[in-house]
């Protein structure tokens, strides 16, 4: 068989991230507890590396490599670079928590890594197959990531409950692609799409792939009334695993939507609007009006998570490439924000203890200004307030959703987003108005912690001021 | 258009009915004369004799994970080796990178101490 290196071009970040993943894990096992910290080092190093890959040999015109099994195009690139910056934040973040507990150790980067290489493969794939590979590289890294803490037993019964249901999922995911392959005898997407815009609906086996394909892409999101895992699963991980779980993979999230409804299942757009429409409209409203009732801010957050999976549905069932474009930015900058709100947490942990409950938060302002401000930004922008990127983002997509005449969709999504900035408000009446705990010591962050909290909450700012550059790079990746 | 969803409506119906269905019958005509001897539970025909609670040592669950990881490499491997000579320098770098990452894996089980029974 004829094998060309180029082929290897395009997967050069993959390529990179995977040789991190096992020299971490090599260096781990043979260095001193003392220096234990270098893994730290590669880690980042590893991953500036891949998002410097992925500038190289990104742009230009679609490539498709291995056989059609994995492509590189603008979208493959963008979301690369998304996953791969977050998942730089995250480690940052996580590192002062990790050493705090004695659980900086190889296995958390190693897993962490892979998991980021499943997100990478999944953005990148042109089939069912590769989606799927990446697809369980990823979920089962985090299986074992949420369990992490072995000694607590919240932990492993959240890493239980993922493990069944993220089976489950990926189950019904497979179940729709074997139906979809039985229907149009091929699983790249390329050939499926051609398969079925010349037979059209008419298949009843295709319906069938197509219902079963989206619930386990609702799994995957987590979005009403496949949502049930979430809130558990936050609340039990560790909190550097729920940052690493609550933000990169919504973009992966993303691109295996795209790439199964869009690039595969292109022409059944009118048929899977009709089924996001439903999953889009009760996560919202659920998301919202449960988070209220949280105490616990993990949770608060899973609930929120849920109603912004809503809004990217929103911008999906639009079917338009404007309405892609809005959703892609919405994912691209939820990650973001996801990422200061549990990376906050972790800032507020310290040994023996971690922020939990949303009490946890009191008078942050008077123990440290700069963060309380950023945590300010990050609620603010997830509230939907101007002139953060939230509201941006939010703007956007029910703009895509107007324009193909669902005002009263819009109508919906805007009254449940007036009621969820509720929560997001009281968190910062928290912050601002109430006076710390008596015990709370002051907050001991490094000065790495700060500057990536510094960048991540501006961001936040500047993102919103002035959305064009992250927009134009989205829209053109729609084409729009 | 919602018509075309109507086999779905018929195979989660028929999917409930053979669940429900046949529990339901086996409740409804099901003869029910409980008794002590009945009730109790056994192993195998015998009366208990331990509880089912027991510590279960997690390495031959590690042992196992480990058979299967290499015994599948094995499996990858006969094949590949057959057919070598038609694939060419491709498969075999594929096999090489392949085995390397494996490789890894076996330096981080044994240094672990996986392999060693006691």
């Amino acid at each position: 068989m004829h094998f060309d290196a180029a082929n290897l071009l395009p997967i050069l970040p993959e390529i990179a991230v995977l040789l991190t993943a096992a020299i971490v894990l090599v260096v781990d096992l043979y260095i001193d507890e003392r220096h234990r910290e270098v893994i730290h080092g590669l880690t980042l190093i590893g991953l500036v590396v891949a998002i410097a890959l992925t500038g190289v040999v990104g742009g230009g015109a679609t490539e498709l490599v291995f056989a059609g099994n994995v492509v590189r195009d603008p979208l493959a690139d963008l979301l690369k670079g998304a996953i791969l910056v977050v998942s730089l934040l995250v480690f940052i973040y996580a590192r002062p928590w990790l050493r705090d507990r004695g659980m900086l150790v190889g296995e958390f980067y190693m897993l962490g890594l892979f998991s980021i290489l499943g997100m990478l493969v999944m953005v990148a794939a042109n089939s069912f197959v590769t989606v799927y590979l990446g697809l369980e590289l990823l979920a089962l890294s985090l299986y074992a990531l949420v369990a992490f803490d072995r000694d607590s037993s919240r932990g492993a019964e959240a890493a239980m409950k993922y493990f069944v249901l993220g089976a489950l999922g990926s189950g019904m995911l497979l179940y729709g692609i074997s139906m979809v392959y039985g229907a149009t005898g091929s699983v790249e997407f390329g050939a499926v799409a051609e398969a079925l815009a010349t037979q059209g609906m008419e298949n009843k086996v295709l319906v069938f792939g197509l219902v079963f394909m989206v619930i386990g892409i609702g799994f995957k999101f987590g979005a009403v009334p496949f949502h049930m895992w979430l809130p558990d699963v936050y609340e039990g991980a560790p909190t550097p695993v729920v940052l690493l779980l609550g933000s990169a993979p919504k973009i992966a999230a993303f691109g295996l939507a795209i790439r199964l409804l869009v690039d595969g299942l292109g022409s059944l757009q009118a048929d899977w609007q009709g089924m996001l429409l439903i999953l889009a409209v009760l996560s919202i409203g659920l998301g919202n009006v449960v988070a209220i009732a949280q105490r616990n801010i993990k949770r608060m957050l899973a609930y929120s998570t849920i109603s912004h999976v809503g809004f990217i549905f929103l911008g999906l069932l639009a079917g338009t490439e404007q309405g892609y474009a809005a959703a892609m930015f919405y994912t691209i900058t939820y990650a973001v924000m996801a990422t200061g709100a549990f990376g906050i947490l972790i800032i507020l942990s310290r040994k023996g203890f971690d922020a939990e409950r949303i009490e946890d938060l009191k008078g942050l302002n008077e123990r440290d200004s700069w963060y309380a401000a950023m945590m300010a930004l990050v609620m603010f922008s997830m509230a939907g307030v101007p002139p953060l990127v939230g509201f941006m983002g939010k703007l956007l997509v029910l703009e895509a959703v107007v324009r193909i005449g669902f005002v009263w969709l819009a109508v919906v999504a805007v009254i449940f987003s007036i009621i969820g900035a509720f929560y997001y408000l009281r968190v910062v009446r928290y912050i601002y108005f109430d006076k710390p705990e008596e015990d709370a010591p002051a907050l001991a962050s490094s000065g790495g912690v700060r500057v990536a909290m510094s960048l991540n909450g501006l961001a936040l700012l500047a993102l919103g001021v002035f959305p064009a550059t992250l927009l134009a790079l989205c829209q053109s990746v729609f084409g729009a | 258009m919602l018509e075309n969803y109507l086999p779905i409506l018929i195979f989660i119906l028929v999917g409930i009915l053979v669940g429900v269905g046949s529990l339901g019958l086996g409740y409804l005509l099901g003869p029910r004369r409980p008794d002590q001897e009945k009730d109790s539970p056994y192993e195998c025909g015998f009366e208990a004799f331990e509880n089912a609670r027991l510590k279960f040592d997690v390495r031959y669950y590690l042992v196992a994970i480990l058979f299967i990881l290499f015994d599948l490499e094995i499996a990858f491997l006969f094949p590949w080796a057959v057919v070598l000579d038609d694939l060419g320098v491709f498969a075999f770098w594929s096999m090489v990178i392949f085995l390397g990452i494996l490789v890894v894996g076996f330096i981080y089980e044994w240094k672990k101490g996986a392999l060693e029974w006691e």
